[in-house]
């Protein structure tokens, strides 16, 4: 059928002079070396920023799906067919996601693709798998109230994250006063909502919860330091809840270091700082402060140890380090791999509905599953920052989270839950037993 | 299997409460560890100091199977820390004994209470300050016996807080006693004084009223301090914008060439740094210190070397063509991103502060961090330096005549292509420099000029294009506007409305602050 249409397509060009017939014969030699490819190999796409403001943190995800086809090739690739990864670049621009997604799904008949950081890259490609019926799997910690049936969510949602980090402030560290930090976009606008409805419910006072946006790239943070400065000598132990995003961490902690703001006064725990952002500072002054992951390197278990030697040798560099979202495209990629050998094929549809269910080792020594709102189980972690740049782990969750689509701490849904297996519905109202839309 | 066996049923035959507190470090309990810590500070043994000490610095070692502990010395010789006897080596099994931050506390006040008399002074000043911030009601008979041989008025006077930090919260405290702790805190008058104030809790009507007046008082001059302190940053936040627009002052504003590759002119000098570092960490770690002094002209000569380069072999043809060298350099800036990118890989560089870059000191109730600091004398000076470089070198005279009147300049014998092709260099060498700067206290990524870009021309613009003072006067009015706008308004909506301010100035004076006059305009 494909090859049809670029039939037509190269005729109807082709009384349009020369240029049109080379364009026309360029497309159909496209699609001929397409169609011969797809007979021996799946096609895995890659749809991370390789250059732009993104390229910083998703760089090494694309590394890392290499990584993985190439140790799945290995054992004999899926299904008796190896595995070939595309790679496009969407150099962080939002629009360009989505043409990538649909030049991955209809030029390169990719059989699932793995990608996205930002939940706006996200949010824009969506429509393009729904419409296109293809499966994303997206790997980074995000903001939640979000269950579609073609996204299965590997990252942590707030309440494997966010939720578990302020308990374990509020019990280990006695902190009554409360900063929430971050940046203005939707992830840490939605995660302060939820982290500032639930220290509410736990009886926290509207006076001793600080919130505090600031833009994207923001490097003078004298003036907010001192704030939070003067906010914590209120005779309450205070500590700061940072959704502050990549860029702008950096000259954040270099503030927190050089204003003598230690972590045993006031902590600072964040969710977007992991081993690759650390490995630009310098980390002695940072010693103490807290991030709340589902995976660290320095943990050690035997598949982390194995994955992080195999991970080094491959890149050639002893010292690459790993992080959270790359054990999250760990877990979702064997899942992806399980799934397609369950049900012998690659069809979109016979896959989404075998991935819930399905089970996979993930690094720190557990077993992550599949849930029916396509997100995952996965156990917390807190880290302090060790003077190496690496995270000691001081406190985790006795077993594996299972993560909440919609928060139950947000009144527009705790009622809701996404369940793709039962109600075949991403928004189902259990109060009214309804399904709002979001339906298959 | 014997010999555990032998050692568990022997240890409570013969150990003190000492030996039984320092074997619970091996446990890797952070409770065990706690409890430890109070036993052992308060034990009065000559191995307690050693022992936290040790603990402080990650050098306590605990071995888990033979639940043994050792302090290993900072010249690597070890004791066994429960007998203090020598041993000749540690075993492997052996691991630090972790802490985390309720627990680094914890050692913090129990070393403070253990060293308020050693015979270093700095010591003694550190060990009053953490007993004042743990204020633990053991201490106060350490304090006061310190506090009797003290001789040192600043000691002292750190010492007699402490005391009244514990007295305040001391529950069996006299009244009077009480009332002294308020007037002792109050005349301490910073942010720490006015946290144990307000959270002292249930007190004699006497003492909340006190108190109460103490927190007013406090309260007006911490004000007044924090009006001192947003115009230091305002000052700060100047400086750094300043140092990013310099560059751009020569080739926007005196060339008239709408640079935007300005800003990979800042990140290359920042990786320049970067590079000098890693030389340095690899080959002469003693010159770290120095790092930034040979970053600086290095920076500038490589900077300045591209930007000679570009001026060559885009922009001499692009001359009195706007749009086109807007849309050349900006495509060259991702180039050159993209170059970095693909050399230094796309993650942050990590760019150390030297010593003398590290840290803060109080200046009254504000802290000012060095680096800052640093930065501003760093732009004062090369400011100063670039404007008597124009006014009083033969290539500072030839610029400013090309500019001026390029014609006449030629008719004049003035190589006018080579002065536009140093001006360029020396446009893109200073902002190479401010890079230097910048990978202090910034990211060191291919992104990095991307964020100063639009500050630059701002400041530029607003300041008068082609008057060197106008960018000085523009960008520490635009710091200092929006450092005062910030605590109002919010980081987002301080820079939005610092952007609706300009524009409307703009409106009204469109040759910015400090317009160019005479005929010179119009060419």
């Amino acid at each position: 059928m494909f090859n049809k249409s670029t039939h037509d397509i190269a005729a109807s060009f082709s009384r349009r002079g020369v240029l049109a017939a080379t364009a026309g014969l360029m497309l159909g030699l496209a699609s001929l070396t397409g169609a011969k490819a797809a007979d021996g190999t799946i096609k895995v796409g890659v749809l991370h920023s390789l250059s732009g403001t993104m390229a910083i943190s998703e760089t090494t995800l694309k590394d890392t799906i290499l990584f993985l086809i190439d140790e799945q090739n290995k054992k004999g690739g899926v299904l008796g067919k190896k595995l070939e990864a595309v790679v496009v670049d969407p150099a962080s621009n939002w629009p360009l996601f989505a043409e990538k997604a649909r030049e991955l799904i209809t030029k390169d008949k990719v059989s699932v693709v793995f990608g996205c950081w930002t939940s706006v890259s996200r949010k824009s490609v969506l429509p393009v798998f729904k419409e296109l019926n293809s499966i994303l799997f997206y790997p980074v910690q995000y903001e939640g109230e979000e269950s579609e049936r073609n996204v299965f969510y590997t990252g942590a949602a707030p309440n494997q994250q966010a939720i578990p980090a302020v308990d374990y402030l509020m019990k280990e560290e006695k902190v009554k006063r409360w900063v929430l930090a971050g940046t203005d976009y939707v992830y840490p606008r939605t995660t302060n909502k939820i982290l500032e409805a639930y220290l509410k419910s736990k009886g926290v006072a509207q006076e001793d919860i600080m919130i505090n946006y600031t833009p994207f790239g923001h490097s003078d943070w004298q003036t907010i330091v001192a704030d939070i400065k003067k906010f914590g000598s209120a005779g309450k132990k205070t500590a700061v809840v940072s959704t502050i995003n990549g860029d702008a961490n950096v000259p954040f902690y270099k503030e927190l270091g050089n204003q003598g703001i230690k972590a045993k006064d006031i902590p600072v725990v964040a969710f977007s700082v992991g081993e690759e952002e650390l490995a630009g500072i310098d980390t002695k002054p940072l010693v103490g402060h807290l991030a709340a992951w589902n995976y660290f390197q320095s943990i050690k278990s035997p598949e982390n140890e194995k994955f992080i030697k195999a991970w080094q040798a491959y890149t050639k560099n002893p010292k690459r380090v790993t992080n959270d979202p790359m054990e999250a495209h760990v877990i979702g990629f064997d899942m992806w791999v399980k799934a397609v050998e369950k049900v012998k094929s690659t069809d979109p549809d016979k896959v989404i509905d075998a991935l819930p269910g399905i089970e996979a080792k993930n690094l720190t020594g557990g077993t992550s599953k599949m849930l029916p709102n396509h997100h995952i189980t996965k156990p917390v972690f807190i880290g302090e920052i060790k003077a190496n740049g690496q995270f000691d782990v001081v406190w985790k969750t006795p077993s594996l989270v299972p993560g909440d689509a919609w928060s139950k701490e947000l009144d527009g849904s705790k009622d809701l839950i996404g369940d793709w297996v039962g109600k075949k519905c991403g928004n189902f109202n259990t109060k009214t037993n309804k399904c709002l839309g979001s339906g298959s | 299997m014997l010999s555990l066996f032998l050692i568990a049923f022997a240890l409570p035959a013969f150990a003190g409460p000492f030996e039984d507190a320092v074997a619970k470090f091996a446990n890797d309990d952070f409770s065990d560890t706690e409890e430890a810590i109070g036993v052992i500070a308060g034990s009065g043994s000559k191995l307690a100091f050693p022992i936290i000490n040790a603990l402080q610095d990650g050098r306590l070692m605990a071995d888990p199977d033979s639940k043994k502990v050792y302090v290993t010395g900072t010249d690597g010789k070890s004791i066994d820390a429960a007998t203090g006897e020598a041993v000749a080596s540690v075993p492997d099994t052996a691991s630090a004994v972790r802490l985390n931050n309720r627990l680094r506390r914890s050692v913090d006040a129990a070393l403070g209470s253990l060293t308020l008399q050693s015979p270093d002074l700095g010591t003694r000043l550190q060990a009053a300050q953490s007993v004042f911030k743990s204020h633990e009601e053991t201490a106060l008979e350490a304090v006061d016996s310190a506090l009797a041989k003290e001789a040192n008025k600043s000691v002292k006077a750190a010492l007699a807080e402490a005391r009244a930090a514990i007295l305040l919260f001391k529950s069996d405290a006299t009244e009077v006693e009480k009332l002294e702790a308020v007037a002792t805190l109050k005349a301490r008058g910073d942010q720490d004084a006015l946290a144990l104030l307000t959270g002292m809790g249930d007190q004699p009507a006497s003492v909340t009223k006190a108190a109460a007046s103490a927190i007013g008082s406090i309260q007006n001059s911490l004000a007044v301090w924090s009006m001192v302190q947003n115009a230091w940053y305002g000052l700060s936040l100047g400086s750094v914008l300043l140092l990013a627009a310099i560059g751009l002052a020569i080739t926007f504003g005196v060339m008239g060439v709408i640079n935007m590759a300005h800003g990979e002119m800042v990140m290359i000098g920042a990786y320049t740094t970067f590079v000098v570092q890693e030389v340095i960490r690899t080959r002469y770690p003693g010159l770290f210190d120095y790092s930034l002094l040979i970053a600086v002209p290095l920076a500038f000569l490589v900077a300045g070397a591209i930007g000679v380069l570009i001026e060559r072999s885009i922009i001499r043809f692009l001359y009195g063509r706007p749009l086109e060298t807007l849309l050349a350099t900006w495509g060259l800036s991702l180039v050159l991103q993209q170059a970095v990118r693909t050399m230094f890989g796309p993650t942050n560089r990590e760019v150390g502060n030297p010593s003398w870059m590290s840290g803060a000191f109080e200046l009254g109730q504000i802290t000012i961090t060095y680096n800052r600091l640093w930065i501003l004398l760093f732009t004062l000076a090369v400011f100063a330096i670039l404007l008597a470089m124009l006014r009083y070198t033969a290539l500072g005279l030839e610029m400013r005549a090309v500019t001026q009147n390029r014609r006449m300049a030629a008719s004049m014998g003035i190589a006018t292509s080579r002065v536009d092709a140093l001006t360029f260099g020396l446009g893109s060498g200073i902002a190479g420099i401010a890079g230097v700067a910048l990978s202090q206290i910034d990211n060191v990524s291919p992104n990095l000029g991307q964020s100063y870009i639009i500050d630059s021309f701002m400041v530029v613009v607003f300041g008068g294009v082609g008057n060197l003072w106008g960018t000085l006067v523009g960008a520490f009015t635009l710091g200092i506007a929006n450092k005062f706008l910030e605590p109002v308004a919010g980081a987002v909506l301080g820079k939005i409305a610092i952007l609706v301010l300009i524009i409307l100035f703009i409106q009204k004076r469109p040759r910015g602050l400090f317009a160019l006059k005479g005929r010179a305009v119009e060419a």
